[in-house]
């Protein structure tokens, strides 16, 4: 059923909001931004037809605060509410307020969030659709007894998971069933964090490729992949690079994995754009990881090879339009460094501060998202990623040297970056070979230039 | 130095003119502004949200003296306003802002009186106004006790968090 969107609350900040804000405007459809007080002089307030201060600094009291976010979009007349990424994008209960209020979530509904969200409902979503899964317990574990019999029967190293947990937090390697307990416990205690300590096993594959499907599906249950994003260069599970296509795919498995994400999609009718994550071994067999139902950051790398706008997508599929029934496949190579505000010779320290001077880079082939000016002060209440810096050629080895050109033009003053490890990144022999795993950043060593 | 007042007093004085945009350039100042292209918005309830005061990059060492930031007109499509600040009124005023997003209210229902004129006396705890949200009416109440010097906001209108809605001389 076609409904025009007219105006769109943006329930986000940062690069994300700009982005959005960008794309309606484009679209002819406006904009309410909301800032919390830490935000007052941020990108996208400035650049929304409205825009409505609702809390203080602290995330709860302001983008994770529903009432007052629903408020706005009652007091402004929106629509819809784009949640981006992060914050309410996948929070059931938030897609479920917005259609009580007859506003459009643009987004999956209540119900893809709660198959998807709960890791070990998901996983036996996909065994029932006979995608892939990696070998591990069925549901949740009730005693630690249960867990050393199923990861007898899994077979060691095994990770321990927690069902509601994200960012790497509720995880533990489990290697030998001497320390079972111990990481048991400390997996237990953290998990405890997401409001849910429930745990599952799954077998720990041993230096995997994070590869990552893009998928879109409409409100008529059809559903089509956009290809691959290999996002295995992380550090303590937060991704710093991703790159389309993925050095290690190929077309077969392209289309197999292509194929199986579809049928995740399509076994839940899933409505919006959403990721499938994979884990793929050194055997190229690939296993269901999780689903994320919302937009990622790094998905203007998959825009750039197949000159889609993604956030135009989720609106018009959000508006009822139907998607083609077609595949999108890489044509050309794009390459993303994620610019952090942290001090990658000191751990990765955090470091928000003020910028007091800018240059971003241009030219053929490189794409800036950001929404950092000369000026800005970064605030400490949020994460640290300050600019997406993509870089967009024919093979990957010229994305490669347009990345590194890219990072030498980049200045950004007042505040440390992550952009000198990118530049070391991008001369390492075994990333420039497209020749690495998750464990690439355990073994990388960042040379620090102070260090004589 | 520039003289906060004198330029608020410039533009109030351009905007009686009706011109569609100014320029002005000196060696301490450079300022442009937009006025919306003769559109009447109407003054009623359910005004849109003011884009809030953006601190322009080359302006920010005047902040100081200029008290209030001059708004950003690019894309606004309603007259320039100016939030009250107590820096430039009588710096003993304290200002009561708003807790919440919301609608302002300054009676408990339209059949019931106002809670609170211009020149009152209240007590620490005394409920001003309402603001309400999705349907919910949230009593707000003054952290100070004094006078009403000056109601902000116009019954009925939208607020946001941290909006002052009364300057009270304590």
């Amino acid at each position: 059923m076609y409904k025009k969107i007219n105006k769109v609350l943006i329930a986000n900040r940062g690069e994300i909001a700009l982005r959005i804000i960008r794309t309606c405007q484009e679209m002819g459809i406006k904009t309410v931004a909301i800032y919390s007080t830490a935000d007052k002089d941020s990108l996208h307030v400035r650049f929304a037809d409205e825009a409505v201060c609702i809390g203080p600094a602290p995330s709860a009291q302001s983008y994770l605060n529903i009432p007052a976010i629903i408020s706005v979009a009652e007091l402004t007349n929106a629509d819809a509410i784009h949640p981006g990424y992060g914050f309410l994008s996948e929070n059931a209960k938030f897609a479920r307020i917005c259609k009580e209020h007859d506003i459009k979530f643009i987004g999956p509904t209540e119900e893809h969030i709660n198959k998807m969200g709960d890791k070990a409902t998901a996983r036996r979503t996909m065994i029932e659709n006979g995608v892939p899964v990696t070998p591990g317990t069925e549901g949740i574990l009730s005693t630690v007894e249960d867990g050393k019999k199923e990861a007898r029967r899994i077979g060691y190293p095994v990770m321990l998971k927690a069902t509601a947990g994200g960012g790497g937090k509720g995880m533990r390697i489990i290697r030998k069933e001497e320390d079972f307990e111990t990481l048991w416990a400390q997996a237990k205690q953290e998990a405890a964090f997401f409001a849910n300590d429930d745990v599952y096993l799954e077998k720990y594959i041993e230096e995997p490729h994070h590869i990552e499907i893009q998928i879109a599906g409409d409100q008529y249950g059809n559903v089509c992949h956009l290809s691959e994003r290999d996002c295995s260069i992380q550090r303590r599970h937060q991704k710093l690079l991703e790159e389309t296509p993925s050095p290690f795919m190929t077309e077969e498995l392209r289309h197999k994995m292509g194929e199986a994400a579809c049928k995740a999609a399509k076994a839940i009718q899933y409505e919006g754009v959403g990721t499938v994550e994979f884990l793929v071994d050194a055997s190229r067999n690939f296993y269901f990881m999780e689903m994320n139902t919302r937009i990622q950051v790094e998905h203007g790398i998959t825009e750039e090879v197949t000159n889609l706008d993604l956030v135009k997508e989720q609106i018009l599929i959000a508006e009822g339009h139907k998607i083609n029934q077609r595949n999108y496949y890489p044509q050309a190579h794009a390459i993303e460094c994620r610019i952090n505000a942290e001090d990658p010779f000191n751990n990765f320290r955090p470091c928000p501060g003020q910028i007091t001077g800018l240059h971003l880079p241009g030219g053929n082939g490189i794409r800036v998202d950001t929404h950092i000016y000369s000026g800005y002060k970064i605030p400490s209440s949020y994460d640290s990623m300050i600019v997406k810096l993509v870089a967009v050629a024919q093979t990957r080895q010229e994305a490669i040297d347009k990345m590194k050109r890219a990072l030498n033009e980049l200045v950004i003053e007042g505040v440390k970056t992550t952009a000198a490890f990118h530049q070391q990144l991008m001369e390492d022999e075994r990333f420039r070979q497209g020749k690495y795993t998750t464990k690439f950043m355990e073994e990388f060593e960042i040379k620090n230039p102070d260090v004589k | 130095m520039v003289n906060f007042k004198e330029v608020q007093d410039f533009i109030r004085a351009v905007s009686k003119i009706g011109l569609s945009e100014v320029d002005i350039q000196t060696e301490e100042l450079k300022l442009n502004i937009k006025f919306p292209a003769g559109e009447k918005e109407s003054q009623g309830v359910k005004e849109g949200f003011q884009i809030p005061q953006f601190q322009m990059p080359m302006l920010s060492g005047m902040s100081q003296q200029m008290g209030s930031p001059l708004q950003a007109a690019a894309t606004t499509t309603t007259p320039i306003e100016y939030r009250q600040e107590t820096k430039e009124d009588d710096k003993k005023l304290l200002t009561i802002k708003s807790p919440m997003v919301g609608t302002f209210y300054r009676r408990p229902s339209p059949d019931k009186p106002i809670y609170v004129n211009v020149g009152d006396e209240v007590t620490k705890g005394k409920v001003l106004c309402v603001i309400e949200a999705m349907k919910l009416f949230n009593e707000i109440e003054s952290e100070v006790s004094g006078k009403i010097a000056k109601i902000l906001v116009e019954d009925g209108s939208p607020v946001e968090y941290d909006q002052p809605l009364f300057l009270v001389e304590p």
